[in-house]
């Protein structure tokens, strides 16, 4: 089902007619491309744009919750040759599936917004980055691509107006750390995806050395929406200095896991509740909120914070990708630390030290740990050696396998203990297979 | 905080390093300002020729208002800048990536080759714990085969990456990348491929733990046992300069010894490696004498009483005419000072040192002595270069890394040779003939110049049309701030070297830009100085084998493989009389036409004096005590000048040769000019098919190096073949991989077809100086190819 649910939908508003209703015809007939028809006869100046964009407080989709506005006008004018719009759709986060859905549903929304964004920034070329597992949705976003040219909304003197513009999709290979922007321009080059370090900012040094400005897919789609409604309207849709909504991709133990697009600020019992509740009626134990890389939050105090950037930053975690991965009373930690570790263990790119040396490390341990071989000294050395990759890395992968090992540590000590004292779950075992539709694997 | 604006307009910023206040240029990192304090940051992928990386995360110090530490490397200044390199944020991010490093790193420095000179293990010891909180199973990586240079120990990379932009930004071609992600990723040569660049040895030095070691010095022994001591390279005309490392009065190691005006922190393989030479079993060590067709070890005395008597015996039924000395380019400015100072003593003008040269008509008519025309230093800053006649790759391996630096910056490199060879950075303009149509060529860019700039070209250029490339080649050079004509070691041994000389000192003069002569030999330019080159009646190198002599004094040379033509050297001195040679090496041949054999020290046991391509004056002190018996060439050149009643041959030193040789010139030498008047122009050479493009393989280029196990088994080092482009193939009918036999005159041998799309048309290119190709003969000249 495209959509399970949503309140004041703008970008999901055309996921009603789910893979029947994503072609031109039908984004046309929803409104589509009239706000790139508005702009381009009405010739509306790109710094109104972007004006507009700063007063919806349209925060960065991707994770890190930038304000869209402010970093297109980091994008400098009068820069003589090319400048870039990637569109980072390299979805690869554990729990998000948000971006997929997206340009499996209403593909156009995105190019769109691209095009915009290329119009606003004076970019005449723009690439979408799409993850290499989801090979059905490049292939849709391909064809999408194609109508869209045929249309006339590609290509040379679009709609008539001066401004040229020419769009491609580039197939990755599902290395998680082309996510990372500057390890997708590396990787879109044709090199090996590795994070660039920072200074220089994709803004003045990017894809093959030019001025690129790199947004999340769906931050791209909520381009149209905004300047539809106005700035303003957008923003009051949400709550002050977090604008409008999102799309959360909710999993986990809860009766209706899917993509769910809700104003910011709404409460996170609300979600909840649209996701059919906690399946089985069981006890919610934990929620990652924003993605595998935030921080995780015991269950009670999620059950007081509302989904926006401000209020779960305040609760120590992220909002992020918008990946709510919800847990209940029949996880073990310890177990779910150990499959998130492996995750950035696997994907870590290798490039420097900390992330390279240390994401082996901390699942070795957290992995003896949870197979009874855990050492009375193992949590301190775990509380230990994630200060030392946070913040000491290139790229944020290392920050993000390093968080979910100090906040799984923070909020469930007690288990860990446990679990090192008495080399088994503190969570029985019949209770946690009871938790899973499949067999998790031999646990002690 | 202010900043400050110089004269010369770079900006500078005020910073504070550790409480010291500091002015340094806008741009700079934090660790160029650091050194430039004299404060260390600790560092391992950071190194100041390559590019930043800012992987191993080691240098991270703490910037003031920076919510965490920052990568020195990768982080430039700003005014009013704090940099605490030393405060407990950055004391700890530094301990805490040295434990990362060291987790999966052996900690088993006592039996690794690089223990005792790894920066691994020198910031352990301040930055490492002395226990390892890792626990769990360590990481194992499969070693990789770089080839016969470079030996891995691969478990103990530590991912810096230095090596990889290396071979990327510095030699020039991606033979090293990193594979695999996370804890897997490895650094690796292209599957079955090993590293084959010639400059592969500074991979060795860059890498900061034993990952890359040196494979012939490999287990050798330890740093520190060693003693270090300065000398130069005995090989192409840079004069590289060298720490040679010793023990037990034995060459194990040579390193560079940094110099910015020279080689940088570089060597060439060649300047690295050949030091193995020095040790070969075909060293002399013992003077010895041909009696009765049967070879003795005799004494000094005696061998020099030989020498002495057999010379004044020729002298006197022959005259002294009769003599010729061949003098190797790679000996020392003493050497070939006394040896020229010896023949002429006893009435001989016959003496030369330019061996590979065919053309000598610019004798007489040069202005001075041959030189690059500028300092090394100046090469990367060129930003028009005309490349004649070049295989600069591999005859000066650093100069061709500078040109590439030059290419980078924007220079504009063209090339005019026989061979398109790939010079590892992208040609602006190229025209490629056969070597009898090189003069023509050239001949065509001065007159396209002179056309351009509406100035009189040469009247005996009237007849010559420029064609498209050599415009080309001419518009670029007219554009030049900095420009230069580079000949290279073909041009000079072309047998119309003086018709380029002539016609790039022209082009010169018309587009404002310098001519430089690529240094061939360690002494290219001290054979000069030393006027190791015939006056007046006296014969030349080609005009000693031409005209065979009845007796030959050999210095330091083995004139089969070191001159123009090998065949014709070894009729010459087969059929002398008496040849004299004073070597460090033997070889069968040599036991077979020579009949006293002096053994004299190489440069590593001996003092001397080499002046390089840029006439840089370089002496050196022996680093090591003559093996044997062997003696330094200027003492036996001494005692042979007192025993033929020479006088002026009282030396006591050889720095009182270098004395009186340089008369007072110091640093660089006087007299050096490029200019050449009075040179009639030879451009009608009709080409003929097929033509030899003979070029001498970098590992075949003398003595020493020939003897270098390892270099020998390099990939540069491979048997001649008969290299054809592919119209040459077809037009032959041969199959690349066949066997073919190549004549040239009367001579002939079997080599192997192999397809060289950059051979110019209508040639065949087979290498000289090698065993399988000295029967061919001449470097130049034509040949025929047909099925074996």
């Amino acid at each position: 089902m495209a959509l399970l649910g949503a309140i004041n939908p703008l970008m999901t508003s055309g996921w009603a007619g789910g893979d029947a209703g994503w072609r031109l015809k039908d984004y046309v007939a929803r409104g589509g491309y009239e706000m790139l028809r508005k702009v381009l006869t009405e010739k509306v100046s790109p710094d109104d744009v972007i004006a507009t964009l700063k007063a919806s407080v349209l925060r960065g989709r991707g994770g890190a919750g930038f304000p869209t506005g402010l970093k297109w006008s980091f994008m400098p004018k009068n820069f003589p040759g090319d400048k870039y719009v990637v569109c980072n759709s390299d979805e690869g986060e554990p729990g998000t599936f948000k971006d997929r859905d997206l340009m499996r549903f209403d593909p156009h929304s995105v190019i769109e917004g691209m095009i915009i964004a290329g119009y606003a920034m004076g970019a005449a070329r723009g690439y979408n980055y799409i993850h290499g597992e989801i090979f059905d949705v490049y292939q849709r976003f391909e064809e999408a691509l194609d109508e869209a040219r045929a249309a006339g909304f590609l290509g040379s003197n679009i709609l008539g107006s001066s401004f040229s513009y020419e769009l491609f999709a580039h197939h990755g290979y599902g290395a998680y750390i082309c996510g990372e922007e500057t390890g997708l321009l590396e990787s879109l080059e044709g090199k090996k995806g590795q994070p660039r370090f920072k200074p220089p900012f994709p803004a003045s040094y990017g894809l093959y050395g030019k001025p690129t400005t790199i947004n999340n897919t769906e931050t791209f789609a909520a381009v149209p929406f905004i300047l539809r409604m106005g700035g303003e309207a957008y923003l009051n849709m949400g709550k002050p200095n977090n604008g409008g909504t999102k799309l959360f991709s909710v999993s986990g133990h809860v009766n209706k896991p899917g993509n769910y697009e809700i104003p910011l600020g709404t409460p996170f019992a609300k979600l909840l509740e649209m996701a059919g509740g906690m399946r089985g009626g069981r006890k919610l134990k934990m929620v990652i909120p924003g993605g595998s890389s935030a921080p995780v939050i015991p269950g009670e105090m999620m059950m007081d914070l509302t989904m926006d950037y401000d209020a779960i930053a305040k609760a120590g975690s992220m909002l992020g990708s918008g990946a709510v991965i919800v847990m209940d009373e029949t996880v073990c930690a310890v177990k779910a630390l150990e499959r998130l570790s492996y995750f950035y263990f696997e994907e870590s790119c290798g490039q420097c030290t900390p992330c390279r040396e240390g994401t082996g490390w901390m699942y070795r341990i957290v992995h003896r740990i949870e197979n009874g071989e855990g050492r009375p000294d193992d949590l301190e050395l775990l509380t230990s050696i994630t200060p030392n990759i946070m913040g000491r890395t290139i790229c944020a992968l290392g920050d993000a396998a390093a968080m979910p090992v100090s906040g799984f540590i923070k909020h469930y000590r007690s288990e860990f203990e446990y679990h090192i004292e008495n080399k088994r779950c503190l969570v029985p075992r019949d209770v946690q297979w009871a938790g899973s539709t499949f067999y998790t694997g031999p646990s002690c | 905080m202010g900043r400050q604006y110089l004269l010369y307009g770079a900006v500078m910023l005020e910073i504070e390093i550790d409480g010291q206040a500091a002015q340094v240029a806008e741009g700079s990192t934090v660790i160029e300002a650091a050194h430039q304090l004299g404060i260390y940051i600790p560092h391992f992928c950071y190194h100041k020729k390559l590019s930043i990386a800012a992987n191993c995360r080691m240098c991270l110090v703490q910037v003031e208002k920076a919510p965490k530490p920052m990568p020195a490397c990768a982080t430039p200044v700003s005014p009013g800048m704090k940099i605490f390199t030393h405060s407990d944020m950055a004391i700890k991010a530094q301990k805490g990536v040295m434990e990362f490093l060291l987790i999966n790193h052996p900690l088993d420095c006592p039996i690794c080759d690089q223990g005792g000179e790894c920066q691994l293990q020198d910031l352990a010891v301040g930055y490492g714990s002395s226990a390892s909180r890792y626990q769990e199973e360590k990481r194992v990586v499969s070693n990789k085969d770089l080839g016969p240079l470079v030996s891995t120990d691969m478990t103990r990379c530590i991912n810096c990456t230095r090596c990889v932009r290396f071979t990327q930004e510095i030699a020039g071609v991606m033979e090293l990348g990193q594979a695999f992600r996370g804890e897997f990723a490895e650094i690796m040569p292209f599957v079955e491929k090993t590293v084959d660049s010639e400059l592969s040895g500074n991979i060795i030095d860059l890498c900061p733990v034993g990952a890359l070691t040196s494979k012939p010095f490999r287990f050798g022994a330890r740093t520190w046992e060693l003693s270090r001591r300065k000398s130069v390279s005995p090989h192409d005309g840079l004069g590289s300069n060298l720490i040679v490392q010793v023990l037990h009065n034995k060459v194990l190691r040579v390193l560079p010894l940094e110099n910015e005006e020279i080689n940088e922190c570089w060597l060439s393989d060649k300047d690295r490696f050949s030091y193995e030479g020095l040790n070969s079993e075909q060293r002399l060590t013992k003077p010895m004498v041909k009696q009765d067709g049967k070879w003795i070890e005799a004494d000094w005395a005696a061998a020099l009483d030989y020498v002495s008597h057999a010379l004044r015996d020729i002298a006197a039924k022959d005259g002294a005419e009769s003599i010729g000395a061949l003098l190797s380019p790679h000996a020392t400015l003493e050497e070939l000072y006394l040896a020229q100072k010896l023949l002429r003593g006893i009435g001989s003008e016959n003496v030369d040192f330019r061996l590979r040269h065919s053309d000598f008509s610019a004798d007489g008519k040069r202005a001075g002595t041959p030189w690059l025309g500028m300092k090394v230093a100046e090469v990367d800053k060129l930003d028009r270069v005309l490349l004649v006649g070049s295989f600069v790759r591999k005859d000066q391996p650093l100069l061709a890394q500078r040109l590439r630096k030059a290419v980078k910056r924007g220079a504009r490199v063209s090339v005019l040779h026989a061979s398109d060879d790939d010079l590892l950075f992208k040609p602006f303009a190229k025209a490629i003939a056969a070597p009898s149509q090189l003069p023509r060529l050239l001949a065509e860019v001065v007159k396209a110049a002179a056309e351009s700039k509406g100035v009189a070209a040469d009247a005996a250029l009237s007849a010559i049309v420029p064609g498209e490339s050599a415009r080309k080649i001419a518009e670029s050079l007219l554009e030049a701030r900095q420009g230069a004509i580079l000949l290279g070691n073909y041009a000079q041994q072309h047998p119309q070297a003086a018709t380029l000389q002539a016609l790039g000192h022209q082009l010169a003069e018309i587009a404002g830009i310098r001519l430089g002569f690529l240094g061939e030999a360690a002494n290219s330019v001290g054979g000069y100085v030393a006027e190791a080159l015939p006056k007046g009646q006296g014969l030349n190198a080609a005009q000693m084998l031409a005209q065979p002599r009845k007796a030959y004094v050999l210095l330091g040379t083995e004139p089969e493989m070191d001159t123009a033509d090998g065949r014709a050297a070894l009729a010459a001195l087969e059929q002398a009389k008496t040849v004299v040679a004073l070597t460090a090496f033997k070889s069968a041949a040599m036991l077979d036409y020579a009949d006293v054999l002096l053994p004299i020290a190489p440069f590593a046991e001996t003092s001397g004096t080499f002046v390089s391509t840029e006439g840089r004056v370089q002496s050196f002190y022996a680093v090591t005590k003559p093996q044997g018996d062997t003696r330094p060439g200027w003492k036996v050149l001494r005692v042979l000048g007192n025993l033929l009643e020479v006088a002026g041959f009282d030396y006591e030193s050889s720095e009182q040769i270098r004395d009186e040789v340089l008369a007072g010139q110091d640093g660089f030498v006087s007299g050096l000019d490029n200019a050449a008047s009075g040179v009639s122009l030879t451009l009608d050479v009709a080409a003929s098919t097929f033509e030899r493009v003979a070029d001498v393989p970098l590992y075949f280029a003398d003595a020493l190096v020939r003897r270098a196990p390892s270099l020998q088994a390099a990939r540069d080092a491979v048997a001649p073949t008969a290299r054809l482009n592919a119209a040459s193939l077809s037009s032959l009918g041969i199959a690349a991989g066949s066997l073919v036999r190549v004549r040239q005159g009367d001579a002939s041998v079997q080599l192997l077809a192999e397809l060289d799309g950059a051979v110019a048309d209508g040639c065949v290119r087979i290498a000289a100086a090698h065993v399988d190709t000295v029967s061919l003969g001449a470097m130049f000249g034509s040949l025929s190819v047909e099925r074996a």
